[in-house]
């Protein structure tokens, strides 16, 4: 069973008014659970507002959305539970740190979950290894902490709920090469612990490309594509006519194959690359 | 050359809560000189030290030793903020932070008003400013409804109509998508060859790198690595060992040499990997 459905979701912002734009358009999605999605399209494209409707934050102008196969809006009292369920961490999380010890603000979640105190600590000491954070951070104010640091807290915040859908904005934006690599393999170490499934928004096409097991690509309110990363990143011409950027490695694979190399269209990554254009080019020595 | 900013032995370290927190020293016995009309792009893991460096350039941090001087004025004397910041204009990481009027023109008045311009000099100044970042259409437009890219050409332009004679940018891509990320690299780039301004800009991706002249990388408050873009990428291991890596097309011509390819590895960018591979391939 698909664990997220969207049918026919549209959202208007402005509704009513003569400036009233659609911001996502009869939208039609089944994500299976345990996946991996990574979510691209450019500014503007309804990225965020897609993501806000899968828990909750807002309400669909048209259509319906379903977590583990019931409609979310069927009982609004209900909406608390979803939020629950389906974690959203914004990008930029470390702006909304605001309590007064790191504990404390991991512990926020659980403790608007009405769970006991033992169950609260243990979340948290949980959800900060997931994030790697150590024990002696946990007692310091965040605003003491570095800015890698106050991410991995304000990530470990969400996760602290055990979400069974957790949806990340931009999670690795502003981090040098190795901070990326953390933040992304926090993700999967949670990933792995928990069973969720996860979905990233990021511009960043390297970061899907490592760890995505499915890229939806948005443009102008609408799905474009939800297939595979390979089978999406063979459409990387199309990619960059919408304004992506692909992977340097593909743009490279692919010219190299209209000059006349037997290449794979859909490479991704330099490993890849590299594995593929071995064999060629050792042919080419002899 | 002419030096135009110069960093002598330069530390500098944040101040702690209390007189017991001492910090660590953020920039750790920098000494730099950048050249007039120079492209210089600042690289290193975050902590590094890279955006402390950027704020010494234009007395927002002053030297807890050594000096910075800015062509020839030394940052640590009062005196000459207000003329250093006339020099050296600084853009910051988030566009929404850096923009303070409702109209676009407006806010790019809004630098040359301070230094009390007339106002027939200020009108030629914005037009000219924003032409030349490519904004010009969009004059009396509303900021807040701008993309991300655009709102960083504008607070360029803003730059611009102060006419400093260097810009210092610090990640001014970071928070912004693919297409942003190419309109103000391609502005920063066009505004130092067609009109001489120093460049100095810190930034994590390596393909923007590759396209400066100069490529200082930092690494624990201190210059780690010093050179053109070829000299400094081609250091793959040195690279790495700061948390940082090369363009990808630089990692394929490495990792196919290292597999007993033989192939040119001192390559920058898309072209010159594919010249490379092909070149291989015909021989």
């Amino acid at each position: 069973m698909s664990i997220i459905r969207l049918e026919n979701v549209t959202h208007n912002y402005g509704d009513g008014t003569p400036l009233c734009v659609s911001a996502i358009k009869d939208i039609n999605i089944e994500i299976e659970s345990g996946e991996l999605v990574g979510i691209i399209g450019h500014t503007g494209s309804g990225k965020s507002t897609l993501i806000q409707h899968l828990n909750g934050l807002l309400s669909p102008t048209k259509g319906r959305v379903f977590i583990e196969g019931e409609d979310i809006w069927q009982n609004k009292k209900n909406i608390k539970n979803v939020r629950f369920k389906v974690g959203l961490c914004f990008q930029y999380p470390e702006y909304q740190l605001f309590e007064e010890t790191v504990f404390k603000d991991i512990a926020f979640g659980p403790k608007n979950m009405n769970l006991s105190e033992d169950e609260i600590k243990l979340r948290v000491l949980e959800a900060a290894d997931f994030v790697g954070l150590s024990r002696d951070l946990l007692e310091k104010s965040p605003f003491d902490l570095s800015g890698g640091e106050k991410r991995r807290a304000a990530i470990a915040g969400v996760m602290a709920m055990k979400p069974k859908i957790l949806v990340l904005d931009e999670p690795t934006a502003g981090l040098d090469p190795r901070g990326k690599e953390s933040i992304l393999n926090m993700i999967l170490r949670y990933k792995k612990a928990t069973g969720a499934t996860v979905l990233l928004v990021t511009h960043n096409m390297e970061d899907v490309a490592r760890i995505a097991t499915k890229i939806l690509v948005m443009n102008r309110a609408q799905v474009l594509m939800y297939d595979t990363v390979k089978n999406v990143f063979a459409h990387s011409e199309e990619l960059e006519k919408i304004g992506l950027a692909v992977p340097q490695i593909t743009r490279i694979c692919r010219e190299l194959k209209k000059r006349g190399l037997a290449l794979d269209e859909s490479i991704y990554t330099v490993d890849e690359a590299c594995a593929a254009l071995l064999p060629l080019l050792q042919k080419g020595v002899r | 050359m002419e030096k135009i900013i110069e960093y002598k032995d330069v530390t500098f370290r944040y101040e702690g809560e209390d007189e017991a927190h001492i910090l660590p020293l953020t920039i750790n016995g920098v000494t730099l000189n950048l050249e007039k009309g120079s492209f210089v792009a600042v690289l290193g893991r975050n902590g590094s030290g890279k955006s402390t460096l950027a704020k010494l350039t234009n007395a927002i941090h002053l030297p807890e030793s050594g000096q910075v001087l800015v062509e020839g004025l030394d940052t640590r004397d009062e005196k000459n903020t207000d003329l250093i910041r006339r020099k050296v204009g600084m853009v910051f990481q988030n566009p929404d932070n850096q923009i303070v009027a409702t109209i676009v023109e407006d806010d790019v008045a809004f630098g040359p008003e301070n230094l009390g311009i007339e106002p027939k000099e200020i009108r030629r100044r914005v037009d000219d400013a924003l032409k030349a970042v490519g904004m010009y259409d969009f004059r009396l437009a509303e900021p807040h409804k701008l993309s991300g890219g655009q709102k960083q050409r504008v607070a360029i332009a803003g730059i611009l109509a102060m006419q400093t004679d260097s810009i210092v940018l610090d990640e001014p891509t970071a928070m912004l998508d693919p297409i942003g990320r190419r309109e103000v690299l391609s502005t920063v780039l066009r505004l130092n060859r067609e009109r001489g301004i120093t460049v100095l800009m810190i930034t994590h991706f390596m393909e923007e790198a590759a396209q400066a002249e100069r490529v200082i990388v930092l690494d624990k408050g201190k210059v780690f690595l010093d050179g053109s873009p070829r000299d400094v990428f081609t250091q793959s291991e040195a690279l790495k060992r700061c948390g940082l890596d090369v363009p990808q097309a630089t990692g394929l011509a490495k990792a196919l040499a290292d597999s007993g390819i033989k192939i040119k590895t001192d390559v920058l960018n898309e072209e010159e990997c594919i010249d490379a591979i092909l070149t291989a391939y015909k021989e």
